[in-house]
């Protein structure tokens, strides 16, 4: 036996572990998800055998006036909760890289929120928005007067910005780091340069720091608006897509159809429909981005 | 006595950071205030007024009530949670690691094969797999376990990815010199290379560990009941069957928000870099 050979057999003990995990967890119900999409798969077994059915789980999809409403509240969600995070991010991040005194406990205070669970963010929330007397109303009470309130979670025309407030204060912090990282690689010399040339503040913002943020803001857009279409854990606990479905984002559907409905077929339809999505915006932002800065 | 003296140009900032860090304070204040109030209907009648914010009673009733409950066993449901972040944890960092290690130095030909199929899998999205492996972990009979809530996490295509980087770093002459002194390739990759990586290990643990502690989808399908529940599940669960109890669940919640923030208190410089880390090179 030689030492090649057996240096080689070391690799491939080392690499399989990881390889096969992959393989079972990823590749395999990839593959049974597209297979699946085709039958009238169940979650629990019955007596009648699984049949193959063709486009149908799909012509069905398209034909749910309730999936039109998935897909438009994800997309309304990721349209107002990205340019809103982003802004805070950013705004956050410009106020902490400051030299402002205890800059870092300010910092370690703003992280907070990216540490607490969704669903003890999700119960606290929960609180905020109640109604007739939760400190929201409370604040609404002071400008519209004692008596009236707005509920927020619970009136189609409120839920999803209330949902908007609450993804934006749980996750800003995650932005709000990159951003951070991101003014610091601006070299201090520009802002020097820029201040000898007379510019004010606000210019040297938008000459010197917005260039400077460019490749930062491309993945942030592409990593939060991926983020935002897979809405899912709080909505599934404060609304369960309600009321009257305005808050039913794609991932609690394709939850309330696979698992409490047990369609598994249909809901693998959705999920391809889902997965097809979700690629074709990353690439059409990684895209358009690039080209732009090519230019 | 100093006065403290803040620069002219930071009355401003200093402003904007107070408002920041009153906006991410107050609802954490308000969490704390009405856990220590044993009061439901008090809790009631002041939620909304300053009272809600600032705490008039100190009582840990609803801690011990949270602690105690026989339907809901919180110690448990934490027992579960650090089970299985741990868990997951060691092996994901042993798998993920000595495979990172082969693709980054080794001399296996299928390398290039694997390194493909790791960036593709890295395109899918979790969510959409969610059906076709809960299929499979009821075939495997794994439905209501640990193992069905450690295995999912244990090959992470991310933190391949973020050690292949470090590892194809690493110095030619180093590897080549512990080769030259007898070190198998395992040994190479235990005794070299895992010892210079502390920092990639704190920060692809870091981000996991807040993956998982925060996973909810997957745990919500694959468990029944309190036995094999994560703490997320359970307060969801909590939250929906104590509607009125506020006391209670804010207790709950800061039962489970304590653990997180101690890690984080250990680990605050290495989850700053990690998270920050994570983006710049993307």
């Amino acid at each position: 036996m030689s030492i090649k050979s057996r240096s080689q057999r070391q690799e491939l003990a080392m690499l399989l572990p990881a390889v096969i995990f992959l393989i079972a967890l990823i590749v395999v119900p990839f593959a049974l998800s597209i297979w699946f999409s085709f039958t009238d798969q169940r979650l629990v077994p019955r007596p009648i055998p699984t049949k193959v059915i063709g486009f149908t789980n799909y012509l069905r999809m398209f034909d749910d006036p309730l999936f039109w409403q998935a897909i438009w509240n994800t997309v309304l969600f990721a349209l107002l909760v990205v340019p809103f995070q982003l802004a805070i991010s950013l705004g956050a991040a410009l106020i902490l890289n400051a030299a402002i005194p205890f800059r870092s406990v300010f910092r370690a205070i703003a992280i907070l929120p990216l540490l607490l669970p969704m669903t003890v963010i999700v119960a606290i929330w929960a609180v905020l928005f109640r109604i007739p007397n939760g400190p929201l109303n409370a604040a609404y009470q002071w400008f519209a007067g004692s008596g009236n309130y707005v509920d927020w979670i619970g009136n189609p025309s409120t839920a999803m910005v209330s949902i908007v407030v609450l993804s934006a204060w749980a996750t800003f912090p995650y932005q709000m780091l990159i951003y951070l990282a991101g003014l610091q690689d601006i070299p201090q010399d520009l802002y020097e340069a820029a201040k000898l040339d007379g510019a004010k503040s606000w210019q040297r913002f938008r000459y010197v720091t917005w260039p400077g943020l460019r490749n930062v803001n491309i993945f942030l857009l592409i990593i939060t608006t991926i983020g935002a279409l897979k809405l899912f854990t709080q909505v599934n606990i404060l609304t369960k897509g309600g009321p009257n479905g305005a808050t039913t984002t794609i991932i609690q559907y394709l939850f309330q159809q696979g698992y409490a409905t047990q369609k598994v077929g249909y809901a693998s339809a959705v999920a391809v429909f889902f997965f097809l999505a979700v690629t074709a915006i990353a690439l059409l932002q990684r895209r358009f981005l690039k080209n732009e800065g090519e230019a | 006595m100093t006065t403290l003296r803040i620069p002219r140009g930071a009355v401003l900032p200093l402003l904007f950071a107070g408002i920041l860090a009153l906006g991410v304070l107050l609802p954490l204040l308000m969490m704390v205030t009405i856990s220590l109030n044993p009061n439901e209907q008090d809790i009631m009648v002041s939620m909304g007024s300053i009272r809600s914010f600032i705490p008039q009673v100190f009582s840990l009733e609803n801690y011990v009530q949270v602690w105690t409950d026989p339907v809901h066993p919180f110690p448990r449901y934490l027992w579960n949670t650090l089970l299985i972040t741990g868990s997951t944890l060691l092996l994901s960092i042993l798998f993920n690691s000595m495979a990172a290690f082969v693709l980054a130095q080794g001399t296996l030909k299928v390398r290039k094969l694997v390194m493909i199929l790791i960036l593709a899998t890295l395109a899918v999205p979790g969510e959409s797999l969610v059906l076709p492996q809960l299929m499979l972990a009821s075939w495997a009979g794994l439905i209501d376990s640990y193992q069905v809530q450690i295995i999912p996490g244990v090959a992470n295509a991310m933190s391949i990815f973020l050690f292949y980087q470090f590892f194809s770093r690493l110095p030619k002459e180093l590897i080549e010199a512990a080769r030259i002194d007898g070190f198998s390739f395992f040994q190479i990759y235990r005794y070299v290379a895992m010892p210079l990586s502390k920092p990639v290990i704190s920060a692809i643990a870091v981000l996991q560990f807040l993956e998982i502690w925060n996973a909810y989808l997957w745990p919500v399908m694959v468990t029944r009941g309190p036995e094999y529940r994560p703490l997320s599940v359970a307060m969801s669960a909590y939250f929906g069957t104590n509607q009125a109890a506020w006391g209670n669940i804010m207790a709950f919640a800061v039962s489970m928000a304590i653990p997180v923030i101690l890690f984080f208190l250990i680990m605050q410089r290495q989850f700053i870099a990690s998270v920050m880390s994570s983006g710049v090179k993307g």
